[in-house]
């Protein structure tokens, strides 16, 4: 039952991932993107992390995404891409990044060792929490320091052009 | 486990069917408090005081052409109702309407009136499901092609995100004073104690400001007047459903009344002690949970009437003064309300 959801989730998840990047409407693409990010929730769900699947819906696909749609709306992005390759070189560069990364993903992955599951640690809430503000309570902290810092550096540099 | 399956199975059908019904309900006790608050009759021609109504607009919707109109984009346009009517049906997985841990059909335990009782994340799965609700209403706004239902629809995701955060907030301090995400915890908590003998320990006692800021952003987040910008018809015809018809457009109702009612499931498990009751410790079994039904119904029938009620009374507001009110009125608010629930409760002035 599990493995055959995660076949499911894996291939729903890897094809609307593709058709985020490669459909010509970009409405279309961040609905593609919510989809992905939707399965990659049911597979966190599926691992017991049941805490990060329920974050992952509501933080991404119900939050973020939204503000994409609204951006794409409001601008009203044109449905066909510019005819023409004005920079031929990115091509050329772009593929070649695409290698490096490609050839480090699978250095990394051969690298993994498939282990049994860590059964102490669940993905609940309660467990997520413990280890929020005892052990890495300082990460934490500073991560959202850092995120109020990246707000107040937004508002700025909007500030400046006027 | 074909007993479990079944009994599983029964409970969906019930809760479902019970929801399904109470938004046909809802929809004559709109029309007949709308008259009752504007002092005339409503419908009352079908059936007796015109309860056959909603039945009649059914019957009316399906039988309407089903017109889609010309240059929409057509995949998102059909999806968009599906969208809401599915979110609108998912998130009742995780409300417990009645009691019944203790009671076994056919050797098989109930596990209360419930659908997903060992959920663990309870009440984030909710907000979670429900947060996804806009993408109806926003790919509606945008699939239609014509510029009202646009409008519409970009008004309706500002204001959700918006009020999304007040919400949010506002259950945090009901599940700081629970210590779970359980809904079964939150309403088992609030049962069968009392203050002074009297007051039963229902989270508005301590959290009357975050009560007040959940059920404002509820009223918001369900688009109904006095935050119902999306539609509003003096400017936008009729908002981001104005290009849909026959039974798309009765998707887009539906899923409006059934996310009232999930609304007002919410408030009185999280702030009116759920199906708990006073006196209630003298029973167990079915009576318990037949009573405990009986209460829950008592309390959801209050907060329905009390979305019709203000639907009539207030005028909308003006999407500026909507904003306002989100971000500098309810979102202090409600942090307000968790700070004092964190340090009542490190007093140990709450439980």
């Amino acid at each position: 039952m599990g493995t055959a959801v995660f076949y499911l989730v894996a291939v729903v998840g890897v094809v609307s991932a593709l058709a985020a990047i490669s459909h010509k409407n970009p409405v279309v693409n961040v609905l593609s993107l919510v989809v992905t990010l939707f399965c990659i929730a049911v597979s966190y769900a599926l691992l017991g992390a049941e805490f990060l699947a329920a974050a992952q819906i509501l933080v991404y696909a119900g939050a973020i995404l939204v503000l994409f749609l609204f951006v794409v709306m409001l601008l009203g992005a044109p449905e066909e891409p510019p005819a023409g390759e004005r920079r031929p070189f990115q091509r050329v560069a772009g593929l070649a990044l695409a290698g490096i990364a490609a050839a480090g993903s699978i250095a990394v992955l051969a690298g993994i060792r498939a282990a049994a599951p860590a059964g102490a640690v669940r993905g609940t809430a309660e467990a997520l929490g413990r280890l929020l503000v005892g052990p890495y309570l300082f990460a934490f902290e500073f991560i959202s320091v850092l995120l109020l810092a990246a707000l107040v550096g937004a508002l700025m540099l909007v500030k400046r052009k006027h | 486990m074909w007993a479990e399956i079944a009994v599983s199975a029964a409970k969906v059908a019930v809760i479902a069917g019970t929801v399904l019904t109470l938004v046909a309900v809802m929809e004559w006790v709109e029309r007949r408090g709308a008259a009752f608050i504007q002092d005339r009759l409503g419908p009352n021609r079908v059936g007796p005081l015109g309860l056959f109504q909603p039945i009649v607009d059914a019957v009316k919707l399906l039988f309407k052409e089903d017109l889609t109109p010309a240059n929409v984009n057509r995949g998102l346009y059909l999806l968009a109702p599906m969208i809401s009517v599915s979110v609108a049906l998912l998130t009742f997985i995780v409300i417990p309407f009645g009691a019944g841990k203790d009671v076994t059909v056919f050797g098989v335990p109930l596990g209360g009136i419930e659908v997903a009782p060992d959920l663990g994340v309870g009440v984030l799965f909710l907000l979670a499901i429900g947060s996804l609700g806009v993408y109806g209403i926003v790919l509606a706004g945008w699939s239609s092609n014509n510029k009202y239902s646009l409008l519409g629809g970009l008004r309706s995701s500002a204001q959700l995100i918006s009020y999304e955060l007040s919400m949010t907030l506002a259950v945090l301090g009901v599940l700081l004073a629970t210590g779970s995400l359980r809904l079964d915890a939150v309403v088992a908590r609030q049962g069968g104690q009392f203050w002074l003998g009297v007051i039963p320990q229902w989270n508005v006692v301590p959290q009357i400001l975050g009560c007040i800021v959940f059920v404002v952003a509820v009223f918001a987040e369900t688009n109904r007047l006095p935050f119902d910008l999306a539609e509003a018809e003096t400017e936008l015809v009729a908002g981001y459903h104005v290009e849909y018809s026959s039974m798309k457009f009765a998707a887009f109702l539906m899923s409006e009344y059934m996310n009232m009612v999930t609304a007002s499931a919410l408030v009185v498990t999280l702030f009116f002690g759920g199906w708990t009751f006073p006196g209630m410790g003298g029973f167990s079994g079915w009576p318990l949970l037949t009573l405990s039904l009986v209460a829950f119904g008592i309390k959801l029938a209050f907060f329905l009437w009390l979305f019709v009620w203000v639907r009539w009374s207030l005028p909308r507001f003006r999407y500026d003064q909507l904003m306002r009110l989100g971000w500098k009125g309810l979102l202090p608010l409600a942090t307000l309300n968790l700070v004092w629930v964190g340090v009542a409760m490190a007093m140990g002035w709450i439980r």
